[in-house]
C-alpha cells in the first residue's frame, strides 16, 4: 500500500502519525483515502469544490505531482505521497 | 644512484644542507639559481622572493633550463627540506651539478625564523594562518579563500537561522557580513540564538551580532541594519550585497525578499524551522525556482504557526542555519553543488534527511515566461505582500 508522509502541523490530525497507509491507484485516490480515514485533514488538503489546496504541496517520491499529472497522477504500491506545507519560521 | 629504498637521512648525508639564515645570506649576495621543489598549490600559498617553481618530478628535465650551468651555485627549497634533498641529490648524482644545496627545514624554517616570503594574493601572513584549515582543502585553496573574503553576505535575520549562519560564515571569513533585524536580545532567544548571550539580553540583536563577530574573526566588515525588511529599503538593502541568507520568520517578509530578489538577481539561500523540522533550498534567480515557484501561495495561519506558538527544538536552529552557511560558502567559492532546484527536508526526531525536486514554474508571476517586466522606475513597487499572506484563498495580487 503507498505511504503518506504526513507533515508535523497535520499530525494532530492523524493522531500523531508521520506515516500512513493509503490505497489508492491515484493520487487523488490515496489522499482522499486518508481524509476517509482522518476527516479533520479534509478541510487542510481539499477545497470546497474538491480541488487539492494551493497553498498545500503534495509529492510522489520527490516531484511535485503539479509537475506530473495533479492528483490523477499514478501511485504504486511502493510509493511515497509527501504533503508539505510550507513553514515561515526563522526564528 | 638513489634508490627508493634508501632514507631520508642517507640522501641528506650526501648533499649540502643550509639553514635559512644561510641560505639567505647568499640569496642577498646575489648569483644564486634559487629552486622551489613542491608543487603549485603551495607555492600561490607563499613562496620565496626571486624563486623559480619545478615541481620533483620536472625537476631532472628542467635543470638545464633553469640552471644550465651546473657549476653555479643551486639553492633548493621545499615545504621541510625532503623534497628539496632528493632534488638536490638528483641534480649531483645524476646531471653532475657540483654545487647545489638544500635548505634543512624547508621554507617551514624559514618563516619560523622570520624570513620574508611572497604571501599569496589577498591573504595577509595571518590570514593565511587563520584559514589554512580552508586553504589545505584542494577544491578550496587560497583562491577560493579569497573569493570568501571579497564576498559580501546580508543575513535577514539574526535570530535562529542567523546567529549559527553569522558565525560559521565569520568564521569561514566571508569578508563582508551585513545584517538586518530591529529586535533586542531576549532571554528566551538564547535556547538557540547561539551569537547572542546572557550579557547581551535588551540589546539590539545587530549589535550583539557584531561584538560576537568582531571576537571571532576581525576580518569580518559587520554592517548592522537595524531595521525591519519592508517595500520601501528592500531594493536598497539587497542591492550591495552578493548573496542574501533569508532568516526571516514570516511570510510577507518571504515574499517580498523573494520578489526583490529576482528583480535584482541575487541569489537567496532560504531555510524555515519548526518545532523538530526544517526546510532549506537555494534560489538563484533564472537558473532554478523561486521562492514562489515552490509556493505560490501562503498557507493559512493555523497550518504554518510560528516558533514562538508551536516551539522549536534548539537545534535545528543550528543544523538549518548551517546548511545556509554551507550554500553560501558554495556559492561564493565557486564549489560543490548548491541546492538549486532541490529542497531539502530535515526531522531531527528520526534524523532524516528528504529531498525533493522543485522546477522554475512557466506560470509563476515573479520568474515565469509570462512574469512582467520590471521597468527601472518601478523596481522599488511591490505588491502587498502582508495582505497577499493575510488572505491566502485569493488568487495572488498582480504586481503593482
Amino acid at each position: 500500500m503507498p505511504t503518506v508522509k504526513i507533515p508535523p502541523v497535520l499530525r494532530p490530525k492523524t493522531g500523531g502519525e508521520s506515516e500512513v497507509s493509503a490505497s489508492g491507484a491515484s493520487v487523488g485516490q490515496v489522499l482522499a483515502a486518508l481524509a476517509e480515514a482522518h476527516p479533520d485533514t479534509r478541510e487542510q488538503l481539499f477545497g470546497p469544490d474538491g480541488d487539492l489546496n494551493r497553498y498545500v504541496n503534495v509529492y510522489l517520491n520527490d516531484e511535485d505531482v503539479r509537475v506530473l499529472d495533479g492528483l490523477e497522477t499514478a501511485v504504486g504500491d511502493s510509493d511515497t505521497v509527501v504533503i508539505l506545507p510550507a513553514m515561515a519560521g526563522g526564528g | 644512484m638513489a634508490t627508493a629504498a634508501e632514507t631520508i637521512e642517507q640522501i641528506k648525508r650526501r648533499i649540502e644542507e643550509i639553514d635559512p639564515e644561510t641560505a639567505r645570506e647568499e640569496i642577498e649576495r646575489g648569483d644564486v639559481v634559487l629552486l622551489d621543489t613542491r608543487e603549485v598549490g603551495e607555492w600561490k600559498e607563499s613562496h620565496l622572493e626571486g624563486a623559480t617553481l619545478v615541481p620533483p618530478a620536472e625537476v631532472i628535465e628542467r635543470a638545464d633550463e633553469v640552471a644550465p650551468d651546473p657549476s653555479q651555485r643551486v639553492i633548493l627549497y621545499c615545504a621541510s627540506g625532503n623534497r628539496s634533498a632528493r632534488a638536490a641529490d638528483a641534480l649531483q648524482s645524476e646531471l653532475g651539478y657540483e654545487n647545489a644545496a638544500s635548505v634543512a627545514g624547508g621554507i617551514k624554517a624559514w618563516e619560523a625564523n622570520g624570513l620574508p616570503v611572497i604571501a599569496a594574493e589577498g591573504l595577509t601572513p595571518e590570514q593565511r594562518m587563520r584559514y589554512s584549515r580552508h586553504t589545505l582543502l584542494p577544491e578550496v585553496g587560497v583562491e577560493g579563500q579569497a573569493k570568501l573574503l571579497k564576498a559580501k553576505v546580508l543575513l535577514l535575520g539574526a535570530g535562529g537561522l542567523g546567529s549559527p549562519a553569522a558565525l560559521y560564515l565569520a568564521a569561514a571569513g566571508v569578508g563582508t557580513l551585513g545584517i538586518v533585524d530591529d529586535d533586542l536580545v531576549d532571554e528566551t532567544n538564547l535556547q538557540r540564538q547561539v551569537i547572542h548571550d546572557t550579557t547581551r539580553v535588551g540589546a539590539p540583536k545587530t549589535e550583539s551580532a557584531r561584538q560576537s563577530i568582531e571576537q571571532l574573526n576581525p576580518d569580518v566588515n559587520v554592517v548592522e541594519h537595524r531595521t525591519r525588511l519592508g517595500p520601501d529599503n528592500v531594493i536598497e538593502l539587497l542591492e550591495p550585497y552578493d548573496i542574501i541568507v533569508d532568516g526571516a520568520d514570516n511570510f510577507p517578509t518571504r515574499y517580498l525578499l523573494n520578489d526583490a530578489s529576482v528583480r535584482l538577481r541575487k541569489p537567496v539561500v532560504s531555510a524555515s524551522i519548526l518545532a523538530f523540522d526544517g526546510q532549506v533550498s537555494t534560489f538563484v534567480p533564472y537558473e532554478g525556482p523561486c521562492y514562489r515557484c515552490l509556493y505560490p501561495v501562503p498557507p493559512p495561519p493555523e497550518i504554518a504557526p510560528s516558533c514562538g506558538a508551536a516551539g522549536v527544538l534548539g537545534v535545528m536552529a543550528g543544523v538549518m542555519g548551517l546548511l545556509q552557511a554551507n550554500e553560501v560558502i558554495k556559492l561564493a567559492a565557486g564549489i560543490g553543488e548548491p541546492l538549486i532546484g532541490r529542497l531539502l527536508l530535515y526531522d531531527s526526531l528520526s534524523t532524516r534527511f528528504t529531498e525533493l525536486k522543485v522546477k522554475r514554474d512557466p506560470e509563476c508571476p515573479i520568474c515565469g515566461d509570462n512574469a512582467p517586466e520590471i521597468p527601472v522606475e518601478e523596481m522599488g513597487k511591490f505588491p502587498d505582500y502582508e495582505l497577499f499572506c493575510a488572505a491566502p484563498a485569493r488568487e495572488p495580487s498582480p504586481a503593482a
